[in-house]
């Protein structure tokens, strides 16, 4: 009897639109995280400018579309653009920087990120662009009319970040980013030339958020600050999951979409938002080597 | 290999090096060097030096003064990554293989270089396996899960994947059973047959003495004795001044 | 090694008083395992006040876990630690160095932006604190006088207003050992007192050791065979975590099992 009344009570058909729009933000955040916690394990760099990597891989993408009309097009050439434009920023101001206070590095990104956004501001205007998804259609999800294109984000997230494990797994260069990351002085020790391995993990962090950047440019507005929102989620995810951890950098943003998207069923968006804050907290008193790692011994 | 080609020339040869850690002098005028295919012991007590100056041959640690030669060319300042691809292999104190990587992946790491054909990379893992067989039965084990002794096996096969022309062994015996002190001796002989020059760092006494042909002594960061090692004893005074207590 | 030069330092029969008093740290079956690997297996050991004692041994045999166990960085697994007859088996590290122990580090621990003046003082000032916060720390006489008398102790008086991190590696040793003298203790525990140091840096630091243990007991773990066997009247060699011999520097020369362990023979 009672049972009856709770199950009618909920709200299935609310939950179960937003554990679909959890799992894609999760995914895209996920893509924009795996980047970043690359970037953290294998040189300790914290980029503080990986939000804006994203934002011009966006800004990329509006241009490569106005000129060529192909979104797809779009998306190869802003990850490869921003992954070089990485790879040149590593070069020159980080790996200088390289066995000096950590500080030294979060400002330097620090720097570039602000060098990025007001480059954009001045380059793109104020005003917000618009990506024009690849195909429009939607499905009927209970009252809604969903997207495809949300769905397709999801499954292109997914894809890349899959096939960078599998990189990482199998490939050649893959085994010297892992060696790197696991012991970057007997890596150097076994001739892998750690220096480039760095800048190359550098570049693919950098390309993987610019094509996040390029698959969200239709939902929202692209415009320089676009970044900002992201890169806070992103390092609260990264710390969340375990620091270094790729596996723990996806379960976590799942995780924290997850928990926003329902909490936004009963509380606006803007207060849902403290829930990504509540779950770090919770991690760094509790776990703090991150929720999806198992604790050292 | 023709002896009569054997260059003049030493293969790796350490001029005058003082090696700092921040303002701690380790290395205070080191000279020593080591001939192709030689195997050379290198003994002292903890704390004279003996790791500091394997490092500074491999460049993982720079000298503030002094040079290091490797085949007649001066590589001092020069990256641990070019060292390695110019012949140089490195088995480090804590072997330090790489411990989330399966025993074949940490091969590998030493086996993807520049004209490296399929064949070959085949073949020298067959050699690995063969000289270890133990490793081949744990092919797909992720190395930290590996037994002390098997995990020096590992370091030394992943040293051998470079082809180098000189190993530099730091210790190798330390902290292993004496049946496998035996294997790592065998492994030292098997090494010099094929060629390959040895730069021993031991505080076990006995089994430099048998493995090397010349031995030096260290103590607070330089060389204080060098001889043949079929002229010194474990008895000898030089032994017990500079080892024993 | 010349074993005569170990006569120098007074024998520890004609320092050290009978019974428990005579004994100023004591271990009972100290055992501490960390998983699998017993790092130290019940290890008797003690020292008469005043002694230097020196504590050798090759690598891995238990040498720093010792020394952590008896200023309070590790807790043992079983066994019993007595300082002064007192129980004082996992206390904090600072209970143990208010009770009277005090320790020098391998790698030079101290503060690199302070003078070093400063800092031995703030060693001072742990002793001998007061609540008030009111007064300039200039007006603390007596604390700066002792500050002084232990640079002077140290042969650092002259550098007393220079940076700590301008000092050379020598004197940073030095200043190290300061900062422990500074705590008054009744037992000093030196951690590799000369690594790093040239001949002459290790001859002065043999003096300076020398001079400061004619008030205090101490412990030396040291590599240096030639600073064991000059400083030390007496000398435990430990293996793989347990006692392998105990005696004066002229004994263990001559005891053919700790040749033997050292020369893996």
């Amino acid at each position: 009897m009672g049972i009856e009344h709770i199950l009618a009570a909920i709200p299935w058909d609310k939950i179960i639109i937003q554990t679909v729009n959890g799992i894609v933000t999760g995914m895209i955040l996920a893509l924009i995280a795996s980047g970043l916690t690359l970037i953290f394990g294998i040189m300790d760099v914290v980029n503080f400018a990986h939000g804006e990597l994203f934002m011009l891989g966006a800004y990329i993408g509006v241009v490569v579309l106005a000129t060529s009309g192909s979104f797809w097009l779009a998306l190869i050439i802003a990850t490869l653009v921003v992954a070089l434009l990485g790879a040149a920023l590593q070069i020159t101001t980080l790996r200088p920087l390289l066995g000096r206070d950590p500080l030294t590095t979060i400002l330097a990104t620090f720097g570039i990120s602000l060098v990025l956004q007001n480059y954009a501001l001045w380059q793109f205007g104020p005003v917000a662009r618009k990506i024009q998804e690849p195909f429009t259609g939607y499905f009927t999800l209970f009252y809604l009319e969903y997207p495809w294109y949300r769905l397709l984000i999801a499954a292109l997230s997914a894809a890349i970040i899959g096939a960078f494990w599998l990189f990482l797994k199998y490939g050649k260069y893959g085994v010297w980013i892992r060696a790197t990351t696991q012991d970057r002085v007997m890596a150097e020790a076994m001739g892998i030339p750690v220096p480039w391995v760095h800048t190359g993990a550098f570049a693919i962090g950098a390309g993987m958020a610019a094509a996040s950047g390029v698959l969200f440019g239709p939902l929202v507005g692209v415009n320089h600050t676009m970044g900002l929102d992201w890169i806070l989620k992103a390092f609260i995810v990264v710390v969340v999951g375990g620091m270094g951890s790729l596996g723990g950098s996806i379960a976590a943003s799942i995780f924290i979409s997850l928990l926003e998207a329902y909490a936004s069923i009963w509380a606006s968006p803007a207060q849902a938002v403290i829930v990504s804050f509540v779950v770090l907290i919770l991690t760094l008193l509790f776990r703090p080597t991150g929720l999806f790692v198992p604790t050292p011994k | 290999m023709n002896p009569d080609a054997t260059p003049m020339e030493p293969l790796v040869a350490v001029e005058d090096v003082h090696t700092y850690y921040g303002k701690s002098h380790i290395l205070h005028g080191v000279s020593l060097h080591v001939d192709h295919g030689e195997v050379v012991g290198l003994l002292g007590r903890n704390g004279v030096g003996k790791s500091t100056t394997l490092k500074t041959i491999m460049g993982l640690v720079h000298p503030n003064r002094g040079q290091v030669l490797f085949a007649g060319k001066t590589v001092t300042g020069l990256p641990a990554h070019k060292l390695a691809r110019l012949g140089i292999g490195y088995v480090p104190e804590d072997r330090r293989i790489f411990r989330l990587l399966t025993v074949m992946e940490n091969l590998r790491t030493g086996l993807d270089r520049h004209g490296m054909s399929e064949t070959r990379k085949q073949e020298l893992l067959d050699k690995a396996f063969a000289y270890f067989p133990v490793l081949a039965e744990r092919r797909n084990q992720a190395g930290g899960t590996l037994s002390g002794g098997e995990q020096q096996m590992l370091a030394i096969a992943r040293a051998m994947m470079l082809e180098p022309k000189i190993i530099l062994l730091d210790e190798p015996t330390e902290g292993l059973m004496p049946r496998m002190v035996s294997q790592i001796r065998e492994i030292i002989d098997v090494l010099h047959r094929a060629g390959v020059a040895i730069l021993l760092v031991e505080q076990n006494v006995p089994l430099t003495l048998q493995a090397s042909g010349r031995v030096y002594i260290m103590e607070k960061g330089v060389v204080r004795h060098h001889a043949a090692a079929s002229d010194l004893n474990v008895d000898d005074a030089v032994i017990h001044q500079y080892l024993g207590v | 090694m010349p074993a005569d030069l170990a006569l120098q330092a007074p024998s520890p029969t004609e320092t050290g008083q009978g019974g428990e008093a005579g004994r100023v740290i004591r271990t009972e079956g100290l055992t501490i395992r960390f998983g699998g690997l017993t790092a130290l297996n019940s290890v008797n050991f003690e020292v008469r006040r005043g002694e230097i004692r020196a504590i050798i041994g090759p690598n891995g045999a238990g040498k720093s876990t010792f020394f952590n166990c008896l200023t309070g960085v590790l807790r043992p697994s079983s066994g019993r630690i007595l300082f002064n007859g007192e129980d004082i088996t996992g206390l904090p590290p600072n209970r143990i160095s208010q009770r009277g122990i005090a320790r020098s580090y391998q790698i030079t621990n101290i503060l690199p932006n302070a003078t070093t003046l400063e800092n031995v003082r703030i060693a001072v000032q742990s002793r001998r604190h007061s609540w008030s916060m009111l007064r300039h720390h200039g007006a603390y006489l007596d604390i700066i006088d002792k500050a002084e008398a232990v640079l002077e102790a140290v042969g650092l008086r002259a550098k007393a207003d220079e940076l700590a991190a301008n000092l050379s590696h020598g004197e940073q040793r030095n200043l190290e050992i300061g900062i422990a003298l500074a705590t008054e203790p009744q037992l000093l525990c030196l951690d590799e007192p000369t690594a790093g140091m040239s001949t002459p840096e290790t001859h002065d630091t043999m003096q300076l050791v020398r001079r400061i243990a004619k008030d205090l007991t101490t412990l030396i773990v040291e590599h240096d065979m030639q600073v064991v066997m000059e400083l030390a009247q007496r000398i435990t060699v430990l293996h793989y975590g347990e006692v392998l011999a105990e005696g004066t520097p002229a004994e263990i020369q001559q005891n053919p099992r700790v040749l033997e362990v050292y020369l893996k023979t």
